[in-house]
């Protein structure tokens, strides 16, 4: 397959984390924060721990749409489904979320209409084709995903569709970096940077990571490779005591962003003034909702929710694991009342969320991390 | 003489998708609900089909029931998954098909000349198999109640000589043998709804896999000691099972999986992992190391076997569970499946 198996090559990879055993000085213990969920995912898929030495750490971060989703937005969002007259729409990924009373999955099975759709165009035909129905994208993601809400949302303003609308959730990125570089019980040395929120923000952005906290940061793409790379990058940066925003993810990342796609995302949304991530507690300016101009197709204009905020669980501590200050393994509730099969928190939900990853990819290999409180 | 009434252990509040996709749930349900009522004590371990005495005669007994939409897609349609579907059932417990019943839900309102073009598939698909179907009933039921026809088959078997098949027997050293290319069902079914607006060059891969299982048995006869057709739930769920009933770890190489460019790149695009993805033309196979050649040599050779692979070892640790050797040798393990794979997008 082009542009993948490229970057999969068994001598390259082998040649990279020899590259890397070098560069590490073994006197000292590095932790370096995969922003990125996509990463989390692709670390345990590939088995990338094995091929790093000891005294490399990688700590998952925040970049995981669905697990930084406090369980008040999707108690809000089905709150809408449960209008018989509505059909709820979204991607694969939130389908198992689980809310206060139960997972969307679980809400269709209870005989609500959800759908599970590939992007938000497909919502948008969904609301075409049942034009009795009134059709609501709970929308999530970050900077990757927002530009095509963006555009759906432009599309259903041009053709006047009245029975659309969108639940917003999406986040940005930068301020849920600051949140953790400004966390006390935070020691991150270098940052392995976003890859498709780079493919729309570009890496202007991360400017103030290098240069006012002095942190490294590359940004890198998905394949073992761009994982393995990016860390030879940021040994490089600290052995010679250098902090710098580099782009590993030329093929798709242009320094300066998608200028189209942000131009979307300005049209259609602005930021709130604050928003709850979870785990992360209120961020502001955190996150985007949808613009006056397109008030008609805004879900929360158009439907009173509960709007209540809801705790999670007193023992799960995705909180502290989103932040990376625990290891998923060191949950109280990791692997015994929470597992993929029945998540408490949404890090045990999503395939990048690092509970799920670390679960199904590594935690039976070493069966001794479980136990760790 | 009493029995101490059997142990309910499936706690589940409702029925759920996830119970019917082949995974944990399923097993759950089966295992903790249906196994513990309906078969009491026995402590056999659940297999595709079941071998029964009937008047001093050993034959192999299975039912499938299916569901798929839409009715017919690349490669095949519900017609002839219904008779392959059972035949692979029957041949994997290490039968050969001898005769089929089957029963017919049809929704109010289903066009006849849909009815008759999957009549006319399951009696193709009948005669490749070399099976007789022997009957069968027919209900209709009111319109939105079904989703246009759901058919079930039953079918028994004479069991081929020479095999001896038991998750018990399987040992450390011994190979795991995958029939062919593997994902090719799932991801053409899931094309096929029209809800991805992704197109790719797939056909369903359903077949009777009777000829391959009888070349095997012939060829590698007693070196045979497991076989299962991972259809929901993919080959993750399949060697998960065989780990957790043989106590042994299952050790397979990415690299040595067969699997087409378009299932690898479809799976890449949504974010599924190909060994969770069903098969309805392919079986998997444990061997003794000694007949490992043997048996894969009999697959080479017979038609539709000549992608075959083996593509890992029993070991004994991880007991339990299957580890995935990577490109690069990192290793990461593989569970069975949860719910149903969803496409991840963000």
């Amino acid at each position: 397959m082009r542009f993948v198996d490229e970057f999969r090559q068994p001598e390259l990879i082998t040649r990279t984390a020899e590259e890397i055993r070098r560069l590490a000085d073994p006197a000292r213990h590095y932790r370096f924060m995969e922003v990125c969920g996509g990463h989390t995912h692709a670390i345990y898929r590939f088995g990338l721990m094995d091929l790093l030495p000891p005294n490399i750490e990688l700590v998952h971060g925040p970049g995981c749409p669905v697990c930084v989703l406090p369980m008040g937005r999707i108690d809000d969002g089905l709150s809408i489904a449960e209008d018989p007259n509505v059909i709820f729409a979204a991607f694969g990924d939130m389908m198992r979320v689980p809310g206060t009373h139960g997972s969307p999955l679980e809400y269709k099975a209870r005989g609500m209409d959800v759908r599970i759709v590939y992007s938000p165009t497909d919502a948008l035909k969904l609301a075409r084709k049942n034009p009795d129905k009134h059709v609501m994208f709970f929308a999530i993601g970050f900077e990757t995903t927002a530009p095509s809400t963006a555009l759906t949302l432009m599309r259903a303003k041009a053709e006047g569709i009245p029975n659309f609308s969108v639940f917003s959730n999406h986040v940005t990125i930068i301020p849920a970096i600051r949140a953790i570089l400004d966390s006390p019980d935070m020691r991150i040395d270098a940052f392995i940077g976003p890859g498709h929120v780079s493919t729309v923000i570009g890496c202007r952005p991360y400017g103030w990571i290098a240069s006012d906290e002095g942190k490294p940061i590359a940004v890198s793409g998905f394949e073992p490779l761009d994982v393995l790379q990016s860390v030879v990058m940021l040994l490089r940066q600290l052995k010679d005591g250098t902090a710098i925003v580099e782009n590993n993810y030329k093929r798709v990342v242009p320094w300066e962003g998608n200028k189209a796609a942000l131009k979307a995302i300005a049209e259609v949304f602005e930021i709130r003034p604050y928003f709850e991530w979870r785990g992360l507690g209120f961020i502001s300016q955190s996150a985007l909702r949808l613009k006056d101009t397109y008030a008609q197709w805004d879900a929360e204009k158009r439907f009173s929710v509960p709007g209540v905020r809801v705790t999670d669980p007193k023992a799960a501590q995705c909180g502290e694991v989103l932040k990376g200050v625990l290891k998923p393994a060191q949950c109280k509730l990791f692997a015994k009342e929470c597992t993929p099969e029945h998540p408490i928190g949404a890090l045990m939900v999503s395939s990048e969320g690092s509970c799920a990853a670390y679960y199904s990819y590594a935690m039976r290999k070493s069966p001794e991390l479980v136990h760790v409180t | 003489m009493t029995s101490a009434p059997p142990k309910i252990r499936f706690r589940d509040p409702q029925v759920d998708m996830a119970h019917g996709a082949g995974g944990k749930a399923s097993r759950r349900l089966v295992e903790g609900l249906f196994a513990p009522i309906l078969c009491g004590a026995s402590t056999e371990p659940l297999g595709d089909a079941a071998h029964i005495d009937i008047s001093g005669a050993r034959i192999a007994i299975t039912t499938d029931a299916f569901v798929v939409r839409p009715l017919s897609f690349p490669g095949g349609s519900i017609g002839e998954l219904a008779v392959n579907g059972t035949v692979n059932d029957l041949a994997v417990s290490g039968a050969r098909a001898v005769a089929l019943v089957c029963s017919y839900v049809l929704e109010a309102g289903l066009p006849s000349d849909i009815l008759e073009a999957e009549v006319r598939a399951m009696a193709a698909a009948a005669q490749r198999a070399g099976v007789v179907i022997a009957g069968g009933d027919t209900k209709v039921v009111e319109h939105g109640k079904a989703d246009q026809m759901y058919i079930t088959t039953a079918g028994i078997g004479s069991l081929i000589p020479g095999l001896s098949l038991s998750a018990a027997s399987v040992r450390p050293g011994d190979k795991i043998i995958l029939s062919g290319p593997i994902g090719d069902h799932g991801i053409t079914i899931l094309l096929a709804r029209g809800e991805l607006d992704l197109e790719a060059d797939l056909r369903s891969d359903t077949r009777s896999v009777l000829p391959l299982v009888e070349e095997l048995a012939a060829k590698a006869g007693s070196g045979v000691r497991w076989m299962r057709d991972p259809t929901r739930g993919g080959v993750a769920t399949s060697l998960n099972e065989l780990a957790r009933d043989c106590a042994c770890g299952m050790q397979i190489s990415e690299e040595l999986i067969p699997m087409h460019d378009a299932v690898r790149g479809a799976c890449e695009l949504l974010g599924l992992d190909p060994l969770h993805i069903a098969n309805e033309g392919q079986f998997l196979s444990v061997v003794s190391p000694e007949s490992a050649e043997a048996a894969l040599k009999a697959l080479h050779n017979t038609p539709g076997g000549e992608q075959a692979a083996i593509i890992g070892e029993v070991t004994e640790q991880p007991a339990g569970s299957v580890l995935v050797t990577t490109l690069y040798g990192g290793t990461r393990i593989v569970d069975m499946l949860v719910g149903d794979p969803l496409p991840r997008i963000c």
